[in-house]
This record gives C-alpha cells, structure tokens and sequence, in this order.
C-alpha cells in the first residue's frame, strides 16, 4: 500500500496523466462520438487500449485460461462500443491512463511494459487497487473486473468450464 | 414454431416508427404523449386508448420479441437494459438493473407480483398526506390488473435455488411464502431477465402496447426524450433525440410530439431527469430527490448437489420475516428472494479475479444465491438518494450509503448464511470483497461480524428504482398528487415507480400496474369529459 505521502505525489502525478491522457485522446474520442448517423463503428479501442487489456485480461482470468487472447480483447471491444457515450469515455480514460508511461509506473505500480509485465505483477496492480484507500483506484479496479469477467463468460466458449450447456431450444 | 404478436401486428400494419431510421425530423400531434413503454406508460397507453384518445408513445429503447430473444447475456444486456446493465450510482457503488426497451423493466424483470403492503400504504397516509390511497381503494384496480397480466399462484414446484431458500427457512422457524407470477403457460426455463422467447409472461410488450397499437396507438421507439417545452405552467411540446440502431448515440434528428397532455413514465430515474432538462418549476427542490433502490446485498453458497441456478422459474419464494420485526421506521428490514443465475451476471458480481474467482465459477451448478432487498424510506435517517444531469445531460443518481443501512446489511448478510447453512451449504460466500467462503455457521457469523461494510467493498445492487417524483397531499412535500398529476405543470402527469414517496417493501411491478390503471382512468375521464369506467 503506498504511504499517504507516496499518493500525494502519485495524486498529482495521477491528475497529469490523466490530464495527458485525456487530450492525447481528445481528437479520436471526438471522431469515435460523431462517427454516429451513417457507418457507426463496432469498436472503439486503439491498439494501445487493446495492449493493456490483453496483459490485464489472463491475470484476472488466471485459472478460467481463455485460449485466445485476441478475441476476448475483440469482445470487450464491442461491449464498451455498446455502453452509452459517458461510459465509453471512463473506460478510454482509464486505458489511456494504463497505457500512459505515468499512469502504468506510478499509479498502477507495473514497472515492465503491459506486453512484458508477468501476470503475478499485473495480478499485484489489481489487488491494490481492489483495496485501495482511493475510491478512484477502485473503480478501476471494478471497471476492469467486470469488463473483462463479463466479456469473458457471454461467450459460449467459456460455459464447459462452469458445467452450464447453455440456453435450452425453445422452437 | 412461437407465434411472434409483435410481428404479427407489425404487418398487420400497426404505426410504429423506428426513430434511428428517420432521415428527417419527425412531428405528431395526439391528444397524449406517453414518454415510457414500461409498467406506467404501458398500461397509460392502453388505458387512453380505449377511451378514445389519440396517443403517441416514445420509447428510448429498441423494439425487441420473442423472435430476437435469444437467451444470450451477451445480447439481452446491451439490446434490452439501461447501460447495458452496468448503470452505477454516481460513487459506482450500487449496480442498477432496468429495462431499456418497449416494455422496458417489465420486458426483462422476473416477474414478482406482489400488492403494495398495507403497512407502507399507511406510512404514506400518515407522513405524505395521501389519505386517498387505502387498501379499499386500491383493491378494484390490483384485481382488475391482476386478471389483465394473469397474475397468480404459480403452481410448478419451486427450482432448487428457491426450494433451498424454503426449506433453509423452515429449518430455522422463519416463514416463507410463494410469489405469484405474471404468466400464461409458462415453460418453466428461467430466462425471464433477458426476454421471454415464449411470450408466457405477461408484460407490458406482449399485453397491453399491443392492444394500444392495434387501437390506432403511436409508438416511436430509439428516440430518447430531451426535454418538455414549457410555457405559462404547461408543456407545450415534447423534444426527442433520434438514436442509432444501438441506441448509443443521438443521429442528429429529432422527433417532436405535440399534445394535449403529457404522462411521464420513464422510470425512477428517467422522469425526474426529464423534468430536470425542462427546467420545470421545483419550488420547495423535491424534484429527483427521495430516489429509492431496495439496496440488496447478495450471499452465495455451494451446496453438496446440483442446483442449476439458471434453469426454472426465477424467483418463486420469499421472506418478510425480516420486515416484519420491528416498526416500519425502526432498523431497516429486508426481504429475502433467490434470483437467477446466469453466467456473465454471476461472473461479474462474484467478488476477487484469477485462480479464485475461477474457482467460485466451476462450482456454478452448485450455487445457490440469496439476496436481501432493504426496505429504504421509512427510517427518519433513510433519505435515499437524488437524480442530478453529467455534463451531456444523461442522469445519474447519487446514493448515500448511509449507517442505518449499513447495519441493516450486516444483519442481511448474517440471516442469509444462516438460512444457507440450514439448508446444507458446504460453504457460504457473502458478496464482498474481503470475505472469504465460510465452511460453517459459526465461522461465517464471525466472519461477517468483522466484515468492514463500504462502498465498493460490499457488492450492492438494486432492480427496483423508486420515488424521485413522489406523491403527496402538498408541493411542499411532493412532485405530484396522489392522482399523478404535477403540482405546477397543468397537463403534466407521472405514472410510474418515480412518484412512490418511499420503497415499497416488495418488488414493484403490481404496484406500478394497479396505481397507474386508477390514474390513467382518472386521466382519461378528465380529458375526455366522460366519467370513468367503473374498476374492478
């Protein structure tokens, strides 16, 4: 757990990146927003996004063993392409922070790229999150938590694992 | 092959409009906005209808039947549900299921039917001034809804997740009752909460906006309502936003409906958020405020057998042991159901990640879940929460989870492994992030005794969203009177679990239905200068 010093200095830090962050995302989010008569798109996450979440996804699935990586990352792609505006924001802004040099190191504690981070230190990240003091970090964590669980077990190819056949035929 | 009514009417030639579709603005006249298609706008809607009135429905969501209900998670929450089901309170503390839809809630609840208590009636007529609300007046209209949905015992035994909740109880000394049904020869699946593929529930998309349509009723859905334009105490016009085909973002065109009169029911938090946008005169600031959720709390246990939580009518048994000990104002009581299981949902509410969490998920047949819905709104320390606008307008809702609430969780959690354990859990999980499974009673019961009870460690969720614009003898202490009508907006009603002055104690459907049915009476006499028809 950092000290409380150690937040101050994370918490400014923090607000710079998200600051950062937040323009650095400014113009695609804006296009993304626009985007909307005609050809809507199916998905909304860069590929910096897609890096965080495919490092993020197996620690919190460890044990449920998704075998391909790239499609969960796909179908939590469209779930958030699915949530309303104000959401999809929260979601970019809390990648972009992940993916953001400041926001991986100090506030979430990784010191290896996504790409090279193990899973027991990405494991550790979520953890303090999950209990920190700092209502933000734990509505990361939750955020996190559910995009992922729930991207993981809407698709069929989760339920042999939890024993469920799936829907009855109803004809 | 399942009769489809829905596009059977729809080429039978019924007047709905899929907003996201217009290439231009649209604008209707009628004698009746009906902003809403759930319990209030669809019983508003057929109520009107058949007295004569001209009536234009809009509905936010998309037009889904039994045909498009797949049984999926990963369609129905999208497709059917506000935020696709992951609407949080504005601290993300309290996950909030509604409907988003034509039938809204009704097209995707578990179909609970219950009368509002006497004992919340009289709270009401004691603190709120509402005098004329008595269980003799009520009783015509809950009789005639409750023929209307096909409301009754349901006479299948009870799946295993709520059988364990029955005999669990019983071990203890605690009674138990069974919950009717809003079903016509149900097939017993369990799907109820992502749409029902075999229009055995009677919810407000296969009953009564059915009937409306085939009256010559309105419906334009994908259009989200911005706001009223008012005028000198009335509202003049009501001002949409066309949606995409997801309903995610607004296209750009607008549908406008101008008419006589204009009845809200977008739900608890919808309707106040409408008010607010239309900056609609809030002299004594009751507007969005007293906002209640039945905050529940969630215990999951692993018995020894199979209980395929996810299979079988969802929710059958219930408790008010626990509402039923103190005064109505004292500690906050709690009822006890069992919900459904389904994979994406239990995944999500289940606490931790990794090797552990995936644990809890192969034990999945083997679950069995309680949840304790508190009774908020009685206790003088329970104020319950407000609706408030983000910056692009959207609503959120602000709610303090507050001691007396707390406390009240605590016990909730205690009552249900206790219950769970009588019914032979191996070992009992309450929803919370530092809780561990619990292999007895005794280590569960000093186990939750030690728990700390916080926001975004204890899982908190709610289904049944009330109050916001609540009833009241006064617009000192209300939005609207008891006959639904806004105390400053002459042609301004609000039919729907928005006006509730405080929880309701039991789930809400029934209670939207038969208040609704007496007031779009009420309405419809008044607009059409004929006296109602008689109840009952």
């Amino acid at each position: 757990m950092p000290t409380r010093r150690q937040f101050l200095r994370y918490g400014v830090a923090g607000a710079l990146a998200l600051t950062a962050a937040g323009i650095a995302r400014s113009q695609p989010a804006d296009r993304v927003y626009r985007a909307a008569s005609g050809a809507e798109p199916l998905t909304v996450l860069g590929a910096e996004d897609r890096a965080v979440l495919a490092a993020i996804a197996p620690a919190l699935l460890a044990g449920a063993v998704p075998e391909r990586r790239d499609a969960l990352v796909g179908s939590v792609d469209r779930a958030v392409a699915g949530l309303p505006p104000h959401l999809q924001r929260e979601v970019l802004q809390l990648l972009a922070l992940l993916g953001s040099w400041p926001g991986r190191r100090w506030i979430a504690g990784v010191a290896s790229p996504w790409p090279e981070a193990s899973r027991e230190e990405v494991a550790a990240f979520l953890e303090r999150w999950r209990f920190s003091r700092w209502a933000l970090l734990q509505q990361g964590y939750h955020a996190l938590h559910d995009l992922v669980l729930a991207a993981w077990y809407a698709r069929p190819d989760s339920w042999p694992a939890i024993g469920y056949a799936g829907p009855p035929e109803v004809k | 092959m399942i009769r489809d009514p829905i596009r059977d009417g729809l080429a039978a030639g019924w007047k709905v409009t899929d907003a996201s579709r217009l290439e231009r603005d649209l604008v209707l006249d009628a004698d009746v906005a009906v902003v809403g298609t759930g319990a209030g706008g669809g019983v508003t809607a057929e109520t009107l209808t058949a007295a004569g009135l001209d009536v234009v429905m809009v509905e936010e969501g998309p037009l889904r039947s039994s045909s498009d209900f797949h049984m999926l998670e990963a369609e129905a929450y999208p497709q059917l549900y506000q935020e696709s089901a992951a609407r949080k309170t504005l601290d993300k503390a309290i996950t909030i299921l509604q409907g988003r839809c034509v039938g809204g809630s009704t097209t995707v609840n578990w179909t609970s039917s219950f009368r509002v208590p006497e004992a919340t009636l009289a709270f009401w007529r004691d603190r709120f001034g509402l005098s004329v609300l008595t269980a003799g007046e009520l009783t015509p209209w809950f009789e005639r809804m409750e023929q209307r949905l096909a409301i009754g015992p349901w006479t299948v035994p009870a799946n295993e997740n709520n059988a364990l909740l029955a005999r669990g109880a019983a071990k203890l000394g605690i009674a138990t009752g069974a919950i009717r049904r809003n079903v016509k020869d149900c097939w017993n699946i369990g799907y109820c909460g992502m749409g029902c593929p075999t229009n055995a529930k009677q919810s407000m998309l296969v009953t009564t906006i059915p009937a409306a349509l085939a009256r010559g009723a309105r419906l334009v859905c994908g259009a989200r309502v911005d706001r009223l334009r008012l005028q000198g105490g009335r509202a003049t016009e009501l001002v949409c936003a066309a949606l995409d085909p997801r309903g995610v973002h607004a296209t750009g065109k607008q549908v406008r409906v101008r008419a006589k009169h204009y009845v809200l029911a977008a739900g608890a938090i919808g309707s106040p958020a409408v008010l607010i946008r239309s900056r609609a005169p809030d002299p004594h600031r009751t507007l969005g405020r007293r906002t209640f959720l039945h905050p529940t709390v969630i215990s999951a246990a692993v018995m020894p057998q199979r209980v395929d939580g996810h299979a079988g009518a969802p929710q059958t048994i219930f408790s008010d042991h626990f509402l039923e000990r103190g005064p109505i104002d004292g500690p906050i009581g709690f009822k006890l159901e069992a919900p459904p299981l389904h994979p994406v949902l239990f995944g999500m509410t289940l606490q931790g990640f990794g090797e552990r969490h995936a644990a809890l998920m192969e034990a999945f047949p083997h679950a069995q879940v309680l949840i304790a819905l508190l009774r908020d709104g009685f206790h003088p320390e329970s104020h319950g929460g407000a609706v408030g606008l983000r910056d692009d307008g959207s609503p959120v809702l602000g709610y303090g989870l507050t001691p007396v609430v707390w406390e009240a969780v605590r016990r909730a959690l205690l009552a249900m492994a206790e219950i769970q354990f009588a019914a032979g859990a191996k070992q009992v999980l309450p929803v919370h992030e530092r809780a561990q499974p619990y292999s007895s009673w005794a280590e569960a019961r000093a186990g939750i005794e030690a728990l700390p009870l916080e926001p975004l460690l204890t899982r908190v969720v709610s289904a049944h969203v009330m109050g916001g614009c609540g009833m009241a003898d006064s617009p000192q202490r209300g939005v609207v009177d008891a006959g639904g009508r806004h105390f400053q907006l002459a042609n301004v009603s609000v039919h729907d679990g928005s006006v509730f002055p405080t929880s309701l104690g039991v789930n809400p459907q029934l209670s939207i239905y038969a208040l609704t049915a007496r007031n779009a009476s009420a309405l419809a006499a008044d607009l059409t200068g004929k006296a109602a028809p008689p109840s009952g």
